[in-house]
């Protein structure tokens, strides 16, 4: 065997590396494809919504019907914690992209700390909205969009965790930060459903 | 409109414009409620019609007439901040040494998008010029003669203007690096390549590190 076979040999382990297209970067179209799916999961309970509030005969002339009330102001004030929040996300990854750290770290923990907040703010709602979900069609679709999009901020939690805690071990530079920018981009694509189910639920 | 799903920073701005669609659906809805739907379907139809427009068949690319001495050579660099940077001065240095060449230098006001539609450019361009008359005199010391010229906040814009004045043969864009570069991240580089029919370089001026090597990552089309 020749030198040149030799080195051929050791470079070539393994399966052969996977074809893709040139066109499309695999990371994109995986996102692209997951927030695609997200998106149509949530135009089926908005579909429902809206089945429930105009399509429907027997649809309530109000809304929400007499005599409850969706408590407006403490989700406006929600939606404003939730709408920093990228923000903070935003500073984190540009902070990191040019080497500031303390940045990154205390924009990471801001966010987190913002989804937190978020997302206990609801749990309070729940609990002192007036009704439940056996109390009518319009309080299953209000659970069932505000709910839906709760877990999503749940499992970006998560994800932000990760990141935070990553970042205080010293994970993460201006020439690495992949891990950083897609849960940045889940976090954004959360807070632009809250945007649609706040306007519609909320305020329309 | 650019894809949300390309980068975080896109992801952003996608956020940004859905609060602005929503309030003015939220605002019109409060008038009246097909008023808001109206809104509704004429943001959808503008933003479907941006995005379909935008990935129509780009224009052909700009034919640069050539001028001058058949041995000269005339280069056009566009650079923002970087414009005294280092590793900018050793590519020109490197051009100047091969050929006759002949330099415009152009540095952009750069201006923020708030600061344009609320206030005039002038302290843009204030800084513009110092930035290049710095320049200018650097590239003096080391024996490169070059002409300058303060250009519009758009790179895009101010490559096109220079061009058709100075009719380069190369264009040189000097960028920060990956990651600090709004020139990149908005794609100016790789625009500048489609739309022009001549060789662009692009040197990456690293301010923040200054007394390292030089540093370029040059490509050409």
């Amino acid at each position: 065997m020749t030198s040149h076979a030799e080195a051929v040999h050791h470079e070539h382990h393994g399966p052969p590396p996977a074809n893709q297209s040139s066109r499309v970067d695999p990371r994109t179209l995986g996102m692209f494809l997951f927030i695609a799916s997200e998106a149509m999961l949530f135009g089926s309970f908005f579909a429902a919504y809206f089945f429930v509030r105009v399509v429907n005969p027997g649809a309530p002339g109000e809304w929400p019907p007499e005599p409850h009330h969706f408590p407006v102001f403490v989700a406006g004030v929600n939606t404003a914690i939730l709408v920093t929040s990228s923000f903070t996300m935003h500073w984190a990854l540009q902070s990191i992209k040019r080497g500031n750290r303390a940045g990154f770290l205390a924009g990471m923990v801001l966010t987190f700390l913002m989804g937190l907040a978020f997302l206990l703010t609801q749990a309070v709602e729940y609990l002192h909205v007036g009704f439940n979900t056996s109390d009518g069609a319009f309080a299953s679709v209000f659970f069932g969009l505000t709910g839906l999009h709760g877990g999503h901020v749940a499992i970006g939690l998560t994800l932000l965790l990760i990141v935070t805690i990553r970042g205080f071990r010293g994970h993460y530079s201006p020439e690495h930060h992949h891990g950083v920018e897609l849960p940045g981009i889940y976090w954004h694509f959360v807070d632009v459903m809250w945007i649609v189910v706040y306007s519609t639920v909320y305020l329309i | 409109m650019e894809s949300p799903f390309r980068s975080e920073a896109a992801a952003f701005r996608f956020l940004l414009l859905s609060i602005g669609a929503f309030a003015l659906i939220v605002g019109a809805s409060w008038i009246n409620r097909w008023l808001g739907l109206a809104v509704f379907v004429l943001l959808s139809a503008g933003a479907a019609w941006i995005y379909v427009r935008q990935r129509a068949p780009r224009p052909p690319r700009t034919q640069i007439a050539r001028v001058g001495p058949p041995d000269g050579r005339r280069v056009l660099v566009v650079a923002n901040e970087t414009v005294g940077g280092n590793e900018l001065m050793g590519a020109i240095g490197e051009l100047a040494l091969a050929r006759t060449t002949q330099f415009l230098v152009v540095s952009p006001a750069l201006n923020s998008r708030l600061k344009t539609w609320t206030s005039d450019e002038d302290p843009a361009r204030a800084l513009a010029q110092a930035r290049l008359d710095a320049t200018l005199a650097r590239l003096a010391e080391i024996g490169v003669e070059a002409h300058g010229m303060v250009g519009d906040a758009d790179p895009l814009v101010a490559i096109e203007d220079a061009v058709r004045l100075f009719h380069p043969d190369e264009i040189v864009v000097s960028t920060h690096p990956e990651g600090r570069s709004n020139w990149l991240e908005r794609g100016v580089v790789s625009a500048v390549q489609e739309r022009f029919d001549v060789p662009v370089t692009h040197v990456v001026v690293d301010l923040e590190r200054a007394e390292s090597p030089v540093g370029s990552d040059q490509t050409s089309s």
